[in-house]
């Protein structure tokens, strides 16, 4: 991890306490309200973003916010780790690292070093369905960048001299990232085992053993493939107008010539109608932790209507101190010393919902996932009430209002929401649609969600379990 | 969830110049207007008053309050942080956080090493509930056996949980070894013995003796006015004692320099900590240091260690350095991990790069670079009314005066070769580093090797 790199540690080591505030929208679209409205109106428009689209097909999204004279300038790539083809695992990551490697104009390496010597950040990252780039600069450097980013879209040069050693690198992230931390190893197991056929049970990185494999070839390959501007979503953030960025974009990223770009390919998960338990046991391990994923519709998948009320859901039940399982659990039963519910209806494809906790002292794991399971029981049973979702939805309205005071927050929101086949209107229209939840809807995809039985469950135990 | 990565820089690099515009960076963070607010109680806090969002930031932090928990009672000060916003006044555990969270008003508090911070953002039309709650957590927390115990466990699972981090590992065996028998050798958090001896009596004895205006500075930004602000600094720490009775602390120098500490951790990687005696941050030469940190280690990509470790032989995925300049001592540090194989290869490199940086300080090229990234990037900060807050109350509580933003660039752009090449010399001893390394490493010379690390 850099010292300077955007992180967000994984959900099942994540102390939620401390973001209750930032909880409602860690992964939600976030909301906000303009300075004239009332903070807890519920109506359309969350970043108020201007758009337009290049002749070659590339879209522009623009939020201006003029308080100090920065920008920050996104480029978001619809591609991901869930396209890669099978057996080169990593490759979409591998690649995003490679991006810094060169072209004609700018030597390997001299991407970042511009940036920085024209004080600048820049950074990149990749997910399933995604890779973006960007660079946080003063407005004055914004048209540096632009041609900077617009260059390597279409010329990267790779050699083998500066593709192996990176390959290393990545190697070596990995470590890092997943295998020096059972948290996260585990993490990677659930994962692998919820996702049984779709590409989402592979990790971004790579399995271990295709990414020491992976080429140059391969990464041409899929970056010839991908990395065209109709395939790209230019987002920027800042103290820009759309009068003075347009031209701008135009001549950077409308000069790009627009390729045919394979369509998403995605396989379907097969019927399953086993419920998996992974078990972690390590010596390193002194905090046992249980978590269990049940599938869930994304934004893009919910044919029943069922992302905006299990938002709401998740707000009841783990939106903070006051929310049930929280209570439940840690307060009242004291049984536990965290817990939490998690869904992100952001995702190309389906996605999941999870619940876990971390066990008080001198409370089995036995009795802890018991009592997890009762209280998901009592919510799929007996439903929550029309005034849980009153109050729910009115924290996560007043939330929203604070989405708005970041320069990264918004280009990161609409960027991703795009890129995983969102719309600028699904994304204004989020605390229109989120006041409208009603109760009934709300138990209906608790019911239809945490009511499946092919859920899995991950354990992280120590090497000896003492009972414990 | 996303993996979050950068890349890059090789070596040669310089023909790069075809991109560069211009290279005097206009510096917007002069276009921050600052002002002094007086409370009517004589209550003094920095403003930044920005009425296009509705968000009030509030700030605070008492100096030294907490930086010296008793003996036996580590930890004290941090399960108070936690446990403030547990009920206060009128109101339970469930009904203070019920108002909390029903107004999407944010508050928290933070025990430091050098002082104990509080943070609140609210929307400026809850801004009265706001500052009441903010007001009763400090004046009358209702530390109720309940909150304390259920806090208390929370604290003890995330130390154990901590305890699979051989990060965490490393920094505590690092701090531990530096800083033997000082404060800042504890684990802030208090440890799995001493976190059961502390009682609700001792979190109000701590409330009592620490919370005095005489230690308490404050900075605010966002939608409110001057005059509602001192209104406010009034209402919410003017019924604070005048005066606080924190411990005095002892200066102190970083013991264990020149020796090499491994933990034995089956891990598929090393991670590597190294650091020896830095600068405070009122030392003058300050910016100097700033500029050699940027080079060496602290610019991520282009910082030599990256250039030396990760770019040219794809040793590690990130290695850094950094000052951490505090009250009583300061530290220069180094780390980054690598595969257990190449640790002793990395460390070397590391090594050397220390002493390079002593011998030859840095070329022209790379201070020109170093200024204007770190007078171009800083405005970069104040990207949120939270942000903008917190920044004004670290210039306070450093004590730079109220004009500092606009004189930031001046100092930086002041340093010369001579200067960082005197800084370098004056700190960077590679034989005097006290190195700390979690894992199965190969290559290394242990002075003294720990089972089992934590």
């Amino acid at each position: 991890m850099l010292p300077n790199g955007p992180t967000a540690p994984p959900p099942w080591k994540r102390p939620w306490r401390r973001l209750a505030a930032a909880g409602v929208l860690a992964f939600a679209l976030a909301g906000a309200t303009p300075a004239a409205t009332p903070a807890f109106a519920a109506e359309k428009g969350v970043f108020f973003p201007e758009t337009f689209t290049l002749s070659n097909g590339m879209q522009v999204v623009l939020v201006t916010n003029q308080r100090v004279p920065v920008v920050t300038h996104m480029v978001w790539y619809k591609v991901g780790a869930a396209d890669e083809p099978r057996g080169v695992s990593g490759i979409a990551h591998f690649l995003e690292h490679l991006m810094f490697k060169g072209t004609e104009e700018v030597p390997p390496g001299a991407f970042s070093r511009i940036v920085a010597k024209n004080g600048g950040r820049d950074n990149a990252f990749t997910s399933w369905d995604y890779t973006a780039y960007f660079q946080n600069v003063a407005r004055d450097r914004l048209e540096l960048v632009m041609k900077m980013e617009a260059d390597r879209m279409s010329n990267l040069r790779l050699t083998d001299q500066l593709v192996y050693p990176e390959r290393d690198v990545i190697i070596e992230e990995r470590r890092q990232r997943i295998e020096n931390e059972p948290a996260d190893r585990i993490g990677e197991q659930i994962n692998a085992t919820l996702y049984v056929h779709h590409p989402y049970g592979t990790p971004i990185i790579g399995w271990p053993q295709e990414m020491a494999t992976l080429t140059r070839e391969e990464a041409e390959s899929f970056y010839k493939s991908w990395y065209a501007p109709n395939n790209a979503v230019l987002v920027v953030s800042g103290d820009v107008t759309a009068e003075e960025l347009k031209p701008l974009a135009e001549k950077y990223y409308g000069s790009v010539a627009a390729r045919p770009v394979p369509e998403r390919v995605r396989v379907q998960e097969p019927p399953i109608s086993a419920a998996r338990r992974v078990i972690l046991r390590d010596d390193e391990v002194r905090q046992p932790s249980i978590r269990r994923n049940w599938l869930a519709p994304s934004y893009r998948t919910d044919k029943e209507g069922y992302a905006y009320p299990l938002q709401v859901l998740s707000e009841i039940m783990s939106g903070g101190p006051t929310s049930r399982l929280y209570r439940s659990l840690v307060v009242e039963q004291r049984i536990a010393t965290s817990a939490w519910l998690g869904y992100s209806p952001s995702s190309w494809d389906m996605t999941s919902l999870a619940a876990g906790a971390s066990p008080a002292s001198g409370v089995t794991m036995e009795k802890l996932e018991a009592a997890l399971e009762a209280d998901i029981r009592t919510l799929v049973e007996k439903g929550v009430t029309e005034e849980e979702v009153a109050t729910a939805k009115k924290r996560m309205l007043a939330e929203a209002a604070y989405a708005r005071d970041s320069l990264t927050g918004p280009a990161q929101t609409l960027g991703a929401a795009i890129a995983t086949g969102q719309s600028i209107d699904d994304v204004e229209n989020w605390p229109v649609r989120i006041d409208a939840v009603t109760a009934d809807q709300v138990n209906a995809a608790a019911r239809a969600v945490l009511g499946q039985t092919n859920h899995v469950t991950g354990l992280l135990l120590p090497l000896q379990d003492k009972g414990s | 969830m996303i993996v979050l990565s950068k890349r890059l820089v090789s070596k040669r690099i310089f023909g790069a110049c075809l991109f560069l515009f211009a290279f005097v960076i206009t510096t917007p963070a002069a276009a921050i207007e600052i002002k002094r607010v007086v409370s009517p109680g004589g209550i003094e806090a920095w403003l930044v008053e920005d009425h296009k969002v509705p968000i009030i930031a509030l700030e605070w932090a008492f100096e030294g309050a907490g930086a010296s928990d008793p003996k036996g009672k580590e930890g004290l000060a941090n399960l108070a942080a936690r446990t403030l916003d547990e009920g206060a006044g009128p109101y339970d555990s469930q009904s203070f956080a019920a108002r909390l969270q029903d107004n999407a008003i944010a508050l928290g508090y933070d025990a430091g090493r050098d002082g104990f911070g509080g943070s609140l953002r609210t929307l400026s039309d809850r801004r009265d509930e706001a500052f009441e709650l903010t007001r009763l957590s400090l004046a009358e927390p209702r530390f109720d056996a309940e909150a304390v115990e259920r806090m208390r466990a929370a604290v003890l699972s995330s130390l154990r949980r901590d305890q699979a981090d051989p990060n965490y590992v490393g920094r505590r065996l690092f701090y531990s070894t530096a800083y033997p028998g000082h404060p800042y050798g504890d684990e802030i958090r208090g440890t799995l013995e001493s976190l059961p001896t502390i009682t609700p009596d001792d979190l109000r004895g701590f409330v009592k003796n620490g919370f005095g205006r005489d230690r308490l500075v404050v900075a605010a930004a966002g939608d409110i006015s001057p005059e509602d602000l001192g209104r406010a600094l009034d209402h919410v720490f003017g019924g604070l004692p005048a005066t606080s009775a924190n411990a005095a602390i002892p200066d102190v120098e970083p013991k264990g320099l020149g020796e090499t500490l491994v933990a034995t951790r089956p891990t598929a990687q090393t991670v590597m900590l190294m650091g020896q005696t830095g600068l405070k941050r009122a030392d003058p030469d300050w910016y100097a240091a700033t500029v050699m940190n940027y080079v060496l280690g602290g610019g991520g990509f282009g910082s030599r260690l990256m250039e030396e470790v990760r770019e040219k032989r794809g040793l590690s995925y990130g290695v850094y350095s950094y000052l951490i300049p505090m009250d009583h001592s300061a530290l220069v540090m180094a780390g980054g991990n690598t595969v257990n194989a190449k640790a002793g290869q990395a460390l070397d490199i590391m090594r050397q790069e220390w002493k390079r940086m002593a011998d030859e300080g840095v070329t022209e090229e790379e201070l020109a670079d170093a200024k204007t990234y770190l007078t171009g990037s800083f405005p970069l900060q104040l990207g949120s009314t939270q942000a903008i807050a917190g920044i004004l109350l670290q210039v306070k509580r450093d004590q730079l005066g109220i004009d500092y933003l606009d004189r930031r660039d001046a100092f930086i752009n002041g340093v010369t070769q001579a200067d960082v090449q005197r800084v370098a010399k004056r700190l960077l001893d590679p034989n005097r580093l006290l190195t700390v390394l979690v894992g199965r490493p190969e290559g290394v010379t242990a002075t003294r090797t720990i089972d089992g690390g934590s």
